[in-house]
């Protein structure tokens, strides 16, 4: 009651006042909005250049209109197809490769009562989440190069040496093994946070009936930090078709190319270095819709399976 | 838990926590890897004897680096736009997220929900590079701080920051006769410190290690960031290692050099990054 005669008073304040109170308010959010209309949504606008044949000099308005003729072109390409194909495998590969590393490592680190060795593994397997690509690919060059330590171990035990970064095929595996050392300490942080609010007693029951350490693993624990792996899965499957840039540019040589082509760095390489805005625009424009689309029926599945979504 | 004393309990921790000490070992080779070649001669790079410790110690790798001109000025440089850009970032985040954070002001949903959208709309690389080129930025350090000086993301941590702030402080400053401007500074800010500090991390580390956009909008090597830089003293090395020419290894010590040099201000800073971060990744992964 009380709130609600609150509220309505509140509704009829003039405007006057309403205005002498917060006009510093809308001052404030001036410069972001103007930011975001011209960063964020006209940069949208000037993707219709997707549908257009885009002329440097009549701009983006003035250039005519061809319709889906560089989407057609697009798929017609076996570059693009390329791309996208890469595009997924190397996101398919960190799902499947590099997903569960974290959750496993979160499950056994947290097993362990030594709290020296807890912090200082978090500690050494989080560091590499903040060293650059352009750093990470040359350490990771350095070691798997024909003169790489790999190599150089391959060759002491008497092993025969491996193409690391020359054959398309073992290269995949460097790029994902290079996103595990990257990226497992994040998610390793988060889901240690979500075990730290699990219940330990649904553990100590389990035992008293006879579980084994495993077995408690495997139907207690697991089961409660659910929530945050579905939606770290929900997460990345909703990028599945996006892919950033730094990474397989970095990553990426002449000799793989049929591997590390991937859709980022493919309108690079056709828009800002060949110069064909419109056509590289479209492609991006198809990865962004398909991403769209990609999110929120992903988000749609998870929340009919009874997981909660990411929206 | 009695479990504790048990035999199969020791035999379990013995396992993991020998286990978990080797796979830090190994996270960590590639970088003791390549501070050993950046401390190496040549010579012992060359023939093959640097394992996981330097060999033939010298420091002429660094002497060397700091003394080619470009480097270090665009180390020195890179430090500066870092905190230019942070500081510029920080200004507009806040600038949004206190007047977004109001329940009562009107039109702010519309704003938020536009913010909001932002984060799932990306009208890709060229659109945003015509949108760069047409306000003239290309080719000036603008280029790289302004594309990105607000991120959505970001904001809505600060929003979730200002909102979680007791209304009561609002109210008594008001009060005493506090604008908004004046409650913004003394009351609100020094209260999310904490937010406000993890947020200029994101931002710095996020510049520091960002090359795709000093790829797409800058030319002249003045505004070349040490990542770039690198990334030409690598690829120098990299196109060598494809044609199976050996010759100009000789750059393996100065590149391991200037990885390690271009690493240090994250590892300087990685206690506090830390601290911060992982606070940061819980704001963020609170679902709001």
């Amino acid at each position: 009651m009380k709130e609600k005669r609150i509220k309505e008073k509140a509704r009829k304040i003039p405007f006057k006042v309403y205005a002498r109170n917060t006009w510093q308010l809308y001052l404030m959010l001036l410069i972001p909005v103007i930011y975001m209309l011209m960063f964020r949504y006209k940069p949208m606008i000037g993707g219709i250049i997707a549908f257009k044949k885009f002329n440097v000099f009549a701009g983006i308005w003035n250039s005519p209109w061809v319709g889906f003729a560089h989407f057609k072109e697009a798929f017609g390409s076996k570059d693009f197809w390329n791309a996208l194909v890469n595009t997924l495998i190397l996101n398919i590969g960190d799902l499947i490769i590099g997903f569960p590393v974290p959750v496993l490592i979160a499950v056994f680190l947290f097993e362990i009562r030594n709290v020296h060795i807890r912090k200082a593994t978090q500690t050494i397997l989080y560091l590499p989440n903040f060293l650059s690509w352009v750093i990470i690919a040359g350490i990771i060059t350095q070691l798997f190069s024909t003169s790489g330590l790999v190599n150089d171990i391959f060759r002491k035990v008497g092993a025969k040496e491996v193409n690391f970064l020359s054959s398309p095929f073992i290269w995949r595996f460097v790029y994902w093994f290079a996103g595990i050392w990257q990226s497992a300490g994040y998610s390793l942080i988060i889901y240690l946070a979500a075990l730290t609010a699990t219940d330990p007693s649904l553990g100590e029951a389990a035992y008293i009936d006879g579980a084994t350490r495993l077995q408690r693993i495997a139907h207690v624990t697991i089961p409660q930090i659910r929530p945050t792996i579905s939606i770290m899965l929900i997460m990345q499957l909703g990028k599945i078709v996006s892919i950033d840039f730094d990474r397989p540019f970095m990553m990426g040589n002449t000799l793989v190319k049929s591997a590390s082509d991937v859709i980022s760095t493919y309108v690079y390489s056709v828009g800002l270095q060949a110069g064909r805005f419109d056509f590289a625009t479209a492609v991006g424009l198809f990865q962004s819709v398909v991403g769209i689309i990609m999110i929120l029926s992903v988000n749609q599945i998870s929340k009919k399976m009874g997981e909660e979504g990411i929206m | 838990m009695s479990e504790l004393k048990s035999k199969a309990d020791r035999r379990f921790q013995l396992f993991w926590n020998t286990f978990f000490v080797v796979i830090s070992i190994v996270a960590l080779i590639p970088i003791i890897r390549v501070v050993s070649m950046s401390l190496s001669s040549k010579d012992a790079i060359l023939g093959g004897k640097v394992f996981l410790y330097p060999v033939q110690f010298t420091v002429e790798a660094y002497v060397r680096s700091f003394h080619s001109g470009s480097f270090v000025s665009s180390f020195i440089y890179s430090v500066f736009l870092m905190l230019g850009s942070t500081f510029v970032c920080i200004v507009m985040t806040v600038l949004a997220a206190y007047p977004l954070s109001k329940k009562n002001l009107k039109g702010g949903a519309v704003i938020m929900t536009l913010f909001v959208l932002t984060m799932y709309l990306d009208p890709g690389i060229i659109p945003k590079y015509l949108n760069v080129k047409s306000l003239k930025l290309i080719d000036t350090v603008w280029a790289l701080i302004i594309p990105e000086a607000l991120s959505a993301y970001n904001m809505i941590i600060m929003c979730t920051a200002f909102k979680g702030l007791d209304s009561s402080l609002y109210e008594a400053a008001k009060i005493d006769g506090c604008n908004e401007v004046q409650t913004l500074f003394k009351v609100a800010l020094p209260l999310v410190y904490p937010t406000l500090a993890t947020l200029a991390l994101f931002y710095a580390v996020g510049r520091w290690n960002r090359l795709s956009d000093v790829l797409y909008y800058v030319n002249s090597s003045k505004l070349y960031t040490v990542q770039m830089v690198l990334k030409q003293l690598i690829e120098a090395v990299k196109l060598t290692q494809e044609e199976g020419i050996q010759s100009q290894l000789v750059a393996d010590n100065i590149k391991s050099a200037s990885i390690v040099i271009s690493m240090t201000p994250m590892v300087i800073a990685y206690p506090f990054i830390q601290k911060y971060f992982t606070k940061g990744i819980m704001l963020g992964a609170v679902k709001g």
